[in-house]
């Protein structure tokens, strides 16, 4: 084992460790800007940690290196695994709330895991099976949620008028917005698309007249039973769920309500996800995301397939919304920034592009993390950013390597 | 006539800024292809830094303002330059040759690492630095309202019109400059010639780096308030401005960021201001719908 | 046998900026026959294809592909069009297979339009109707006959990027003949491939002429593939037609010679 490359190595690595950690982790300045504290001890700490980490590096088996560049790791699976993967954690999710694991926080939290399930298969389309990068899918989110909000506040539209309606709107913002990108390539694209988003916040912050600004709106109703809302008590004329069952009124049913109406979008947009991979269109996603020009050679129309993709995206991207607005029974441009965006795009960068369990583990483990301690609440966008570094460089392809064609030979 | 003045004068200051951040854009597409999405965040730390040395530099007893001005200049730029080459070195090289989202994705991941990075390290708060430089001259009076023009901005500009010269000075005449436009045209073949890609590669990210920590600096001098977000905005300000003037193209970049610079002042001076970023960024759409090359670029024919 | 004219070529011309790429054109190409454009490299040749299928729009001329009694201006038909309506399909100089899909699926993806109106814009696939199913078998099994043809069925299921280059080329073609296309343009087919190898391609392009009547337009280096398989040669140099005659006489051709200064490996 020679030791004098990887040591050297190691020892350059450090060296440039410290050039970075000394000025900003080396001096805190007081806000007052005229004092400071040194802090070198920590610089010295974080040279030493790249110092060891890149002497393993350094010495770690092949399969771990960089991997090869140019070269194509994509193998095909033949979906067992995944299959068993993905009923498991179904009938987990259904049986959640029958579980001891269950408690007002974990179900809001599942609820919360979910709608990132969501949002990530939603970009997913967009960017794992159509290779468009969308950094500002949170414009659709907003778009859902906003516009369940307000058309509760003005028209009085219960949650079940609204979920097929702000899918809609949601589907067609996606095309508005897919049309000027048409012709952008990657890096353009994901800068206009971003700027969409921004713009949306923007919007949404400041057209107070409509928006109600940065108070946002409230008082959203959440999902009926039949029609039948889960109160203690309602107005004249309207009998509740509780009154039709003859349960008392116990806060918890509305969580676990939503939760499963929730579960239940979920599981049709799988379906649906699962579907389009296979049909026409789906595949044409796919092929533009390999190869653009190929495409149009085989008469493909590139701006049907992308603008779909965008609509598909986007229509799930309101459903989440949604869910979200019905969950937090308010909505506020501050849930609608470019941080969300990024969060969702390394759901779906970390989970494997394309891959549907994949993204879903991934949006589950991002979205409780937080709640693991306060550290990860604070390291969580560090860690996604660094995470979104390394699993590039070391696995392109996601967590899950591995792609199921749409159609086989042997069995079709 | 004299607010309309004014507002050009503005302009132009944060025209300068812009353009010094553009260059680093502009230059890094123009050689390996990509944004650099983390470009602004290198802004940012340049930000950063500059104020933490005046700082430290007021608490160790240099107060002469020129000497301060000079080793903070200096120590920003070669500290942020090192950022700008561990960015390159860490998230972008492994992946030259790999799928074309790959660099991308990296780049957004390096940018939210950066970005969280300082928030982690220099806290969430903004942070302040009295003002440095003072003073100005009026330059005209009209109509009741003075036009004033403050040394500082004269400095920004001049400054930045220095450095574009020096700039474009190495580009057309030093062998470094030499073999960056030739890797720009054709990677393989300067490779061929004994060129050190790699090497060449990892200057335009060093030298787009110590631009934006000028910008950095200037930035913390004229508004005196920072914070670990301005790299965001800037980032895509910037960015457009390379892409209005046409990306890949050095005085594109100038002139982009000036125009920029005009068109956020103006809009601030004549309608409301929150809007003012909207207005850019609807620049951008409208520049990457109608005239993608921008104003200086040249036409790209599509390979097939 | 009368010879029915495929595809017109009249004075066309690409221009880029100061650069003449193809100067003044013109040629017909005939049903039932393989043409093959051959010239010195950079002359023109690849800059045809792409204004043929809508990747150029030419600065001149026009490009008229008659079939069925109906004229197709293909510089006027939008990119994709060329290929959807007026049935002109190809292949690329690099190979640009669907390199992340399987065999299957590049076969698959290239019957795309019948598809889409067989599942009636996607919504019948959605529900499972049975046109759909249908049409998708049916997808399958004309992918499954020509995989049988280049002895890929085998590897059907297997990444398309990991194959070997000559059964990357072999691909490529049948994707393209997938689409159902009245002109077929090959480009360079025989790069990279040993002698034994292009010889079992030129033998395949003349079994898809034969067996689907189409035309072949065919751009190649290889003059051993070039004068055995093609009914038609012509000659560009500097984007100018330097001889548009049969195998033999363009062989003789002093002027052919010239241009390629005894270029030729046979």
């Amino acid at each position: 084992m020679r030791w004098a490359p990887p040591l050297k190595d190691a020892g350059c690595a450090a060296l440039v460790a410290l050039t970075l950690a000394f000025p900003l982790i080396g001096f805190q300045t007081s806000d007052a800007g005229v004092g400071f504290t040194t802090r070198f001890a920590w610089v010295g700490v974080a040279a030493v940690v790249v110092f060891v980490g890149r002497l393993l590096l350094g010495f770690a088996p092949q399969r771990f290196r960089l991997h090869q560049r140019g070269v194509r790791s994509t193998a095909v699976s033949d979906g067992k695994f995944v299959k068993l993967a993905a009923a498991a954690l179904i009938v987990f999710a259904v049986l959640l709330p029958v579980t001891p694991l269950a408690s007002r926080r974990s179900i809001d939290l599942a609820t919360l895991a979910l709608i990132y399930v969501i949002l990530g298969w939603g970009l997913n389309v967009v960017v794992g099976l159509a290779g468009l990068l969308d950094l500002g899918y949170v414009a659709f989110y907003a778009v859902g949620a906003y516009s369940f909000a307000l058309a509760a506040q003005w028209y009085h539209l219960s949650f079940w008028e609204m979920l097929p309606l702000s899918g809609m709107t949601a589907a067609m913002a996606g095309i508005l917005l897919g049309i000027p990108v048409l012709r952008l390539r990657g890096d353009y694209l994901a800068i206009v698309t971003l700027g969409f988003g921004e713009i949306v916040r923007i919007v949404l912050n400041n057209w107070t007249a409509v928006t109600g600004g940065p108070n946002g709106v409230g008082d959203i109703p959440r999902p009926t039973v039949f029609g039948m809302p889960i109160a203690s008590g309602a107005p004249v004329g309207v009998t509740t769920f509780n009154q039709f069952v003859g349960i008392a009124y116990d806060p918890m049913q509305r969580l676990i309500w939503l939760y499963y109406v929730a579960l239940a979008v979920a599981l049709a947009i799988n379906w649906y996800s699962l579907h389009i991979r296979r049909l026409p269109v789906g595949r044409a996603w796919e092929a533009m995301r390999e190869d653009e020009i190929a495409c149009r050679a085989l008469g493909l129309n590139p701006t049907t397939i992308k603008l779909s993709a965008f609509a598909t995206g986007a229509m799930t991207g309101g459903f989440a919304g949604v869910l979200f607005a019905a969950r937090a029974g308010f909505v506020s441009p501050e849930s609608f920034n470019f941080q969300e965006s990024a969060t969702v795009l390394s759901i779906v960068v970390l989970g494997g592009m394309g891959s549907q369990l994949g993204v879903a583990l991934a949006a589950v483990i991002l979205a409780t993390l937080p709640e693991f301690g306060r550290e990860f609440a604070q390291y969580r966008m560090l860690i996604f950013g660094a995470a979104m570094v390394a699993i590039m460089i070391w696995r392109p392809r996601g967590i899950f390597t591995v792609r199921a064609p749409s159609v086989r030979l042997d069995r079709p | 006539m004299a607010y309309f003045l004014q507002q050009l004068v503005n302009g132009l200051t944060l025209g300068s800024i812009y353009a010094l951040i553009a260059i680093g854009y502009t230059m890094v597409y123009g050689i390996v292809g990509m944004i650099n999405f983390a470009h602004g965040e290198i802004f940012m730390i340049g930000a950063f830094i500059s104020l933490i040395f005046f700082v430290v530099l007021g608490a160790l007893g240099i107060t002469w303002l020129p000497l301060a001005l000079l080793l903070v200049l200096l120590i920003a730029m070669a500290l942020t330059a090192v950022y700008g080459w561990a960015v390159e070195r860490i998230a972008y090289r492994p992946l030259r040759g790999s799928f074309r989202l790959a660099p991308l994705i990296s780049a957004i991941g390096m940018s939210i690492f950066l970005q969280n990075y300082v928030l982690l390290v220099q806290g969430a708060h903004e942070k302040t630095l009295p003002p440095m430089i003072t003073g100005g001259f009026d330059l005209m009076q009209s109509g009741g309202f003075v036009v004033s023009v403050s040394w500082l901005q004269l400095i920004i500009v001049g400054v930045t019109l220095l450095l574009m010269a020096v700039f474009t000075a190495v580009i057309r005449l030093t062998p470094l400059g030499r073999a960056q436009r030739a890797t720009e045209q054709d990677m393989t073949m300067a490779a061929l010639l004994g060129i050190d890609v790699d090497r060449t590669i990892s200057l335009t990210f060093v030298i787009g780096a110590a631009l934006a920590a000028v910008a950095g600096l200037m930035v913390t001098l004229q508004y005196g308030v920072i914070d670990f977000f301005i790299g965001f905005l800037a980032g895509i300000k910037a960015f457009t401005a390379a892409v209005l003037g046409g990306i890949g193209s050095l005085p594109g970049a100038m002139l982009g960021g000036l125009l920029i610079g005009l068109i956020e002042a103006f809009w601030s001076g004549y309608f409301p201001s929150e809007y003012k970023d909207v207005a850019v960024y609807a620049v951008l759409i409208l520049v990457l719908m109608f005239r993608p090359t921008g104003l200086l670029g040249r036409p790209e024919v599509e390979k097939v | 046998m009368t010879r029915l004219p495929l595809l017109a070529v009249e004075n066309l011309s690409m221009r880029f900026g100061g650069v003449i790429a193809v100067d003044d054109l013109s040629f017909t190409a005939y049903q039932h026959e393989i043409t093959a454009i051959i010239g010195p490299n950079g002359a023109g040749k690849t800059t045809v294809f792409n204004c043929l299928t809508g990747f150029y729009r030419p600065t001149d001329g026009s490009l008229v592909l008659m079939s069925d009694g109906r004229d197709f201006r293909l510089e006027r038909l939008q990119g994709y069009r060329i290929a959807r309506h007026a049935g002109v399909a190809r292949t690329f100089q690099n190979v640009r297979l669907f390199a992340g899909m399987t065999v299957l699926e590049n076969l698959v993806v290239a019957q795309h339009v019948v598809l889409t109106r067989a599942s009636g814009y996607n919504i019948g696939g959605l529900l499972g109707l049975k046109r759909h199913r249908d049409a998708e078998r049916a997808a399958i099994a004309r992918a499954r006959e020509w995989l049988d043809l280049i002895d890929l069925t085998e590897r059907a299921d297997e990444v398309a990027g990991n194959l070997p280059y000559g059964a990357q080329r072999r691909l490529e073609i049948v994707r393209a003949m997938c689409t159902g296309p009245r002109l077929l343009c090959v480009d360079e087919p025989a790069a990279g491939l040993n002698p034994h190898e292009s010889a079992d391609l030129a033998q395949f392009l003349v079994s898809i002429r034969d067996r689907y009547g189409i035309g072949i337009l065919l751009i190649e280096h290889d003059m051993s593939v070039v004068m055995g398989i093609s009914d038609h040669v012509v000659v560009l140099n500097y984007g100018r037609k330097v001889a548009d005659a049969s195998p033999a006489e363009v062989r003789r051709d002093p002027a052919v010679i010239k241009a390629y200064l005894g270029e030729e490996d046979d």
